[in-house]
């Protein structure tokens, strides 16, 4: 399951972010799983889980909060802005944008004048949208 | 606060049983990067390293073609187990791609780099071959920000524009304080290629064998007699014969491309043990 290996990113990422502000324990970490990579909620709330058991002692009773971050995209070509619902994608390339959502250049195209030269404005992946801690030093 | 990129953070674990890591660049294209950076994960594994091969160039991703990967791809565990392919782990955009363009802009190179980086399950390795793209861009930087401890090997040619931008990239490197092993003259004819054997016995370890013995004190200047900058790890005949072999690791390996190349590793690499 990739969803692990992202994960670990995030329980690293708050233990790094409590270990600079010097806090005690994390309360919050909220994390945004944009639609393009589609990863799957549930596999990833158990590795995150599973992962802060042998991670920094102060994220053991952190709540974890993941947001479903809808897929936003704009066309440098024409400037069209578009979503994710109006594109079409087999279900290999759907597999492959989910393991690097960056593929969805190759895969996907504008939906008025088919470049595949868009910005990816929102819902690329996963990112944390804030981290709350206690006891600062 | 503005959101979070969690990914970096773990491309230090990910890279963390990894001996040595070694960038095969040059600022040109068509001067046989990709070849050389395969055949000497090639090389390296048949030697008995244990080898991996990521493949940076994400417009002109080749690595699995010269390797002949075929359908390989990489295992769901944990992140991705690149497939392994004569001996070697490869991880390239390729897999992905279903062999259409990659046309990517260059944040969306980085960020493909840092996913690729950040779910790659390389396990321990003695090498890593990283093939780069040509020229200093987002690959480039990307390598030298993400993965500080990659040691730059340069490919060049006996070509004054090759050498132009030889010289022009060492300087960068240089200011950089980035590590560079040596630089590769290939496709030698001549005279070039016949002063070759020589260069490549391997008497000692390149600069101690290590990059952070030598870590930015590498001086382009004339190679009296050459004209290659230095530190000039050896040169590699042009071998008319390597096209038809590319897809064929086997008989890569037997090519008089190989052969110069691997005393290049020999030379290289000769403090190393697996």
């Amino acid at each position: 399951m990739h969803e692990w290996a992202l994960a670990e990113s995030v329980i690293k990422t708050a233990a790094e972010h409590a270990a600079r502000g010097k806090l005690r324990s994390v309360s919050e970490v909220a994390v945004f799983l944009g639609e393009l990579q589609s990863i799957d909620k549930e596999i990833f709330a158990f590795a995150l889980a599973e992962l802060v058991k042998s991670s920094f002692k102060g994220l053991s009773g952190c709540k974890f909060r993941l947001l479903a971050e809808p897929a936003a995209f704009k066309c440098k070509a024409c400037s069209k802005e578009f979503t994710l619902k109006v594109l079409k994608k087999t279900e290999e390339e759907a597999e492959n944008i989910h393991f690097i959502p960056e593929m969805a250049h190759t895969f996907l195209k504008c939906p008025r004048c088919k470049s595949p030269d868009f910005d990816i404005t929102a819902g690329r992946g996963v990112s944390i949208k804030h981290i709350k801690g206690e006891g600062g030093a | 606060m503005s959101n979070l990129d969690p990914r970096p953070s773990v491309i230090g674990v990910r890279l963390s049983k990894i001996k040595r890591m070694i960038a095969v660049t040059g600022w040109k294209g068509g001067i046989g990067k990709s070849v050389t950076a395969s055949a000497l994960a090639l090389l390296l594994a048949k030697r008995g390293f244990k080898t991996g091969l990521l493949d940076l160039d994400l417009a002109g991703a080749s690595a699995h073609v010269v390797l002949g990967a075929g359908g390989a791809f990489p295992k769901e565990e944990m992140g991705l187990e690149p497939p392994i392919v004569a001996g070697v782990k490869l991880m390239s955009v390729a897999f992905f791609s279903n062999n259409k363009a990659v046309p990517l802009r260059g944040a969306d190179i980085s960020y493909a780099i840092i996913e690729m980086l950040a779910i790659t399950q390389w396990g321990e390795l003695d090498f890593l071959i990283i093939d780069m793209p040509p020229g200093i861009n987002d690959a480039a930087l990307d390598v030298i920000r993400l993965l500080p401890r990659a040691e730059i090997l340069v490919v060049t040619t006996p070509s004054v524009i090759s050498h132009s931008v030889l010289e022009r990239s060492m300087e960068l490197y240089k200011s950089l304080k980035v590590p560079v092993l040596g630089v590769i003259a290939n496709m030698e004819r001549g005279a070039g290629a016949r002063s070759m054997t020589a260069r490549t016995v391997c008497q000692r370890p390149l600069a101690g064998g290590r990059a952070e013995n030598h870590r930015g004190v590498v001086r382009p200047r004339l190679d009296p007699g050459e004209g290659y900058p230095q530190p000039l790890a050896g040169r590699i005949r042009y071998d008319a014969a390597l096209e038809k072999t590319l897809g064929s690791p086997d008989k890569i390996l037997k090519t008089n491309f190989a052969k110069d190349l691997g005393k290049i590793a020999d030379f290289m690499f000769c403090g190393m043990t697996q």
